[in-house]
């Protein structure tokens, strides 16, 4: 009798790419669960509006390309990325916003390229970064935190929210504020000390900025899961964090006008730890080595401060990730590791010695 | 307690070794037919040194190692040689190769064996020819013939034998059975080693932790030995000659070298006890242990099985449910392969035959795409960069496989069990190891194309030189011919006038041609000095980077141009004259 022919091994461990994705959606919860705490219903909304449109420009690439839908939708990227989207995107934004950045995001940037696997770039983050320089207003203006609203004021609930975003209805007054980054950068002339004492934001905080503090703490936790879980090594995330603290440390200049901010209000504000543990981790678009992780992290938490201290734009993750994905090719060629057997590590372009 | 290093990488699959390990070694009746490949191990065929129609005793040799890596076949039972033909053997391709068939007499006569159970009255040398005699080859699955490996050590004094009880793979047990029954005949083997090396300082036999009734079998026999029964944490591959090595002794096997090339020799338990059997004993290496496993099969257990047995015959003893069965692997589940047919033989390097079920095995999943995820790069043993590794398979960059080291790759298999998209990882591998080595072929013959007809071109410049010479020398002879012919014939009668004419003719004749005959000669001699120089630069260039054969043409041509100044030299002076 005739059996069949397949190379080894024979059997595989019993984590799928799907599975991977799905655990990296369940390690987002805490952080979406907090913002939503803090900034009500809009995030949940994005994230519906984002993962629709998500799914429906997939589905519609793979229909052109002629590969079947179900079973590349099964992958979960796209539900990933557009996850991570709606936690980037300001709350309350209008949906034609989100469901631009998202089809950007999904058929520019991912399904262009190849697919799964094959994009350069972040798809999230290029997906952000258009929203941001095309709608400059729309995206920078992000909803106040629930303990700081004033008492007669508070989040719009599950319908008002939908008809500001589905209907362009506008916010009450004072449901939007500036964010702590953004705050803290249009606050020149006023020692650290000052911008704490005089605004709320600051004020109240329990370390670093109200709302962002707790939300960047949850992002923290799940990413820490998911480093438990080796779905990503520490290589990254800790080189990137490490930079923005190292960089905020040295230019804190003693809390003077001149000074960008705190280390614990750099790690604990904006896209930090969101971006640390679920952009920077993201494989497709970040070097493949260890060594590699290292230093591709530490560029970009070096970009962010960099942005963040003296660029125009508050946060900068985006930007930084998106450099960073540049330089990831290059930073591969030079940190390949040592294999068993030889002395020295050799480059990726290295050209076998002719015999 | 010796330091353990932690090799990196690595998986842990479940070992599934309990249900092979129920019952002791058993034996199965003998089969009708017993087929004997002759390439069982790395290296050269076996060279048959029996006919068709002959009969042989068991242990008789059938075929004779044929070249220093080679190893010989012995006859595992009494019969008649019925053929020797092309026959499907074990091999991942399914493909057929010479095989002796012995159809067997059921008496299971022995030949008369001569053992040598005062080993260490033996020399190195003669210890080796007894285990090259015996076709004993490494039964870890590799096959590397071990007398070879054995003399490998004599370039370098070993200092450390260690030998390889790890057995990582999943389900095989097969080692394991043999340490917990015959533990005292492998401590045997190892001091026939250990003599034959000249005593290595150090002796380890490296053993996982999953194995505790071995362990115990092993110290039990090793008090006061010397030999240290080293045991680790379970990981595969530990059981890889590279990896275990690295575990034991903290060195690494530099890339391209063997571990001899370190005063390392490492060999497999059950080798040991078949080198035991083959100088004490005489016995020849024709049976080894073979676990069975697998859901497809009621019995799971281990067997002392003949070399050449067919597979249908271990699982027909077995109650083998082909339907159940979701394939049928020889070797454990991370190396091993699929057989195609269960007609093929059991071979010396056969150390498992396993027939999941279709929900142990499962088929496999579609492959998605690499999202590089890095679980590869974190499972593998060699510290490559699998998911780098395939996407250059994929896109034939050969220059980059080989700068991320693909040829150390030992397809051990990691990659593929930990990727989450099912990539066959070791699969491209494979296949762009045999696409390089194939170009690098396709290269060397076309280099060797090359030298000829750069040899063919040389050739025919020197055939031109010497037929132009040759016309140069005729030239010469006629034109003193031409010269010397008005004198000889003079025509008779003419008047004075006509004397004086032609005596002044030859006159301006004589004065003139001695002149342009040196101009020419003197030419021809330039030229000839021209190219002796020329060909000896090809020569100086040649010594330093040509073939011997382009070394022996340059020089001739040399020679040929150094003739031609002497005879035009000669020539001048001779006209001078």
């Amino acid at each position: 009798m005739a059996f069949k022919q397949v190379s080894s091994p024979h059997g595989h461990a019993r984590q799928s790419t799907g599975q991977i994705m799905q655990l990296v959606l369940l390690a987002t919860l805490p952080g979406l669960l907090v913002l939503s705490y803090q900034f009500g219903w809009g995030l949940l909304i994005n994230i519906l509006i984002a993962t629709t449109a998500a799914i429906s420009a997939e589905a519609l690439i793979l229909k052109l390309r002629n590969r079947p839908i179900e079973f590349y939708l099964r992958d979960y990227s796209a539900v990933v990325t557009a996850v991570l989207l709606g936690l980037a995107l300001p709350p309350l934004a209008p949906w034609w916003l989100v469901v631009v950045a998202t089809a950007f995001s999904i058929i520019i940037a991912k399904q262009l390229y190849g697919g799964l696997g094959s994009n350069p770039f972040n798809p999230a983050m290029v997906g952000y970064v258009v929203a941001l320089i095309s709608f400059p207003i729309e995206m920078t203006t992000w909803v106040t935190p629930v303990s700081l609203l004033a008492a007669d004021v508070s989040h719009p609930g599950l319908l008002e929210s939908l008809a500001i975003v589905f209907a362009g209805n506008s916010p009450v007054d004072g449901v939007t504020g500036a964010t702590p980054l953004d705050l803290f950068k249009h606050s020149d002339g006023l020692l650290v000390e000052q911008i704490y004492q005089n605004n709320s934001l600051f004020s109240r905080a329990s370390f670093a900025g109200v709302g962002w503090e707790w939300a960047n703490m949850a992002f923290l936790i799940g990413g820490l899961a998911l480093l438990k879980a080796r779905i990503f090594t520490w290589h990254g995330p800790i080189a990137m964090l490490g930079t923005l603290a190292l960089m905020s440390m040295l230019f804190w200049d003693g809390g003077s006008s001149d000074s960008p901010g705190s280390p614990v209000m750099h790690l604990f504000s904006g896209a930090s730890m969101l971006g640390a543990f679920f952009i920077v981790t993201d494989p497709v678009s970040s070097t493949v080595s260890n060594r590699g992780r290292l230093i591709y992290g530490a560029l970009i938490g070096l970009l962010v401060y960099v942005i963040r201290a003296w660029g125009s734009y508050p946060d900068a993750v985006a930007f930084a990730v998106l450099l960073g994905n540049f330089a990831a090719p290059f930073i591969d060629n030079y940190t390949v590791p040592r294999t068993y057997g030889h002395s020295k590590s050799r480059r990726a372009t290295d050209k076998e010695k002719s015999e | 307690m010796r330091r353990i290093w932690d090799a990196p990488g690595g998986v842990h699959p479940p070992d599934n070794k309990a249900q092979s390990l129920t019952s002791s070694i058993g034996q199965l009746p003998l089969p009708e037919k017993l087929i004997l490949p002759l390439t069982q191990h790395v290296g050269a065929a076996a060279k048959v040194c029996v006919s068709v129609g002959e009969k042989v005793l068991k242990g008789q040799k059938l075929a004779s190692a044929s070249a220093s890596i080679s190893a010989a076949i012995h006859a595992p039972s009494s019969g008649w040689i019925t053929a020797i033909e092309e026959r499907a053997v074990a091999h991942p391709s399914g493909m057929s190769a010479p095989c002796i068939e012995i159809t067997c007499d059921g008496e299971d006569r022995w030949i008369e064996c001569m053992g040598y159970p005062d080993y260490k009255q033996a020399t190195p040398p003669q210890l080796r020819n007894l285990i090259a005699d015996a076709g004993v080859a490494g039964l870890g699955g590799a096959g590397f013939p071990s007398a070879a490996k054995l003399e490998r050590g004599t370039h370098m004094p070993v200092d450390t034998l260690i030998i390889n009880a790890t057995e990582c793979e999943p389900y095989i047990t097969a080692d394991d059975i043999l340490i917990r029954e015959r533990a005292d005949q492998i401590i045997q083997g190892i001091d026939i080693i250990s003599h034959l090396l000249g005593t290595p300082k150090t002796i380890l036999i490296g053993i996982e932790n999953n194995k505790p009734e071995a362990i115990a079998a092993l110290n039990h026999h090793c008090q006061g030995s010397g030999i240290e029964v080293v045991s680790f944490p379970t990981k595969y591959p530990s059981g890889g000659e590279k990896q275990l090595i690295y575990i034991l002794t903290g060195k690494e096997i530099p890339s391209g070298h063997l571990p001899a090339d370190l005063g390392i020799v490492c060999l497999n338990s059950s080798t040991v006890f078949a080198i035991k059997r083959a100088v004490i004993d005489g016995e020849p290496l024709i049976s080894r242990i073979t676990t069975l496993a697998g859901e497809a099969c009621d019995i799971n257990r281990n067997y002392e099985i003949l070399i050449g047995t067919p597979v249908s015959h271990l699982l027909a003893q077995n109650a083998f449910h082909p339907e159940l069965c979701s394939r049928l692997i020889m070797g454990g589940p991370m190396m091993g392969f699929s057989l195609t047919s269960s007609d093929v033989p059991l071979v010396k390097s056969s150390t498992c035959i396993l027939a999941p079920s279709h929900t142990e095995i499962p088929d496999d999943d579609p492959v998605q795409a690499c999202i590089r995820c890095g679980l590869c790069a974190e499972a593998c043993p060699a510290s490559l960069l699998p998911q780098q590794l395939y996407w250059y398979a994929r896109a034939d960059d050969h220059e980059r496989l080989q700068a991320h080291n693909l040829f150390d790759c030992i397809e051990c298999g990691a990659c593929s069990y930990v990727c989450p998209s099912n990539i066959p990882l070791v699969q491209h591998y494979r296949s762009s190891k045999a696409d390089i080595v194939n170009a690098r072929t396709a290269k060397a013959t076309a280099a060797v194309a090359r030298e000829r007809f750069e040899f063919r071109q040389v050739r025919l410049e020197m055939a031109d030189t010497v037929r132009e010479a040759k016309r140069e020398a005729r030239r010469i002879v006629t034109e003193k011919a031409k010269i010397t012919s008005p004198t000889t014939t003079q025509p008779s009668g003419s008047s004075a006038a006509d004397i004086i004419k032609a005596a002044q003719l030859r006159g301006t004749a004589r004065q003139a041609s001695p002149e342009q005959q040196r101009a020419k000669l003197e030419r021809t001699l330039m030229a000839a000095e021209m190219r002796l120089k020329e060909a000896q630069q090809r020569l100086l260039q040649a010594t330093n980077n040509a073939s011997v054969d382009q070394q022996a043409q340059q020089l001739a041509s040399v020679e040929a141009a150094k003739r031609k100044v002497e005879q035009a030299t000669q020539r001048l002076t001779e006209v001078s004259h």
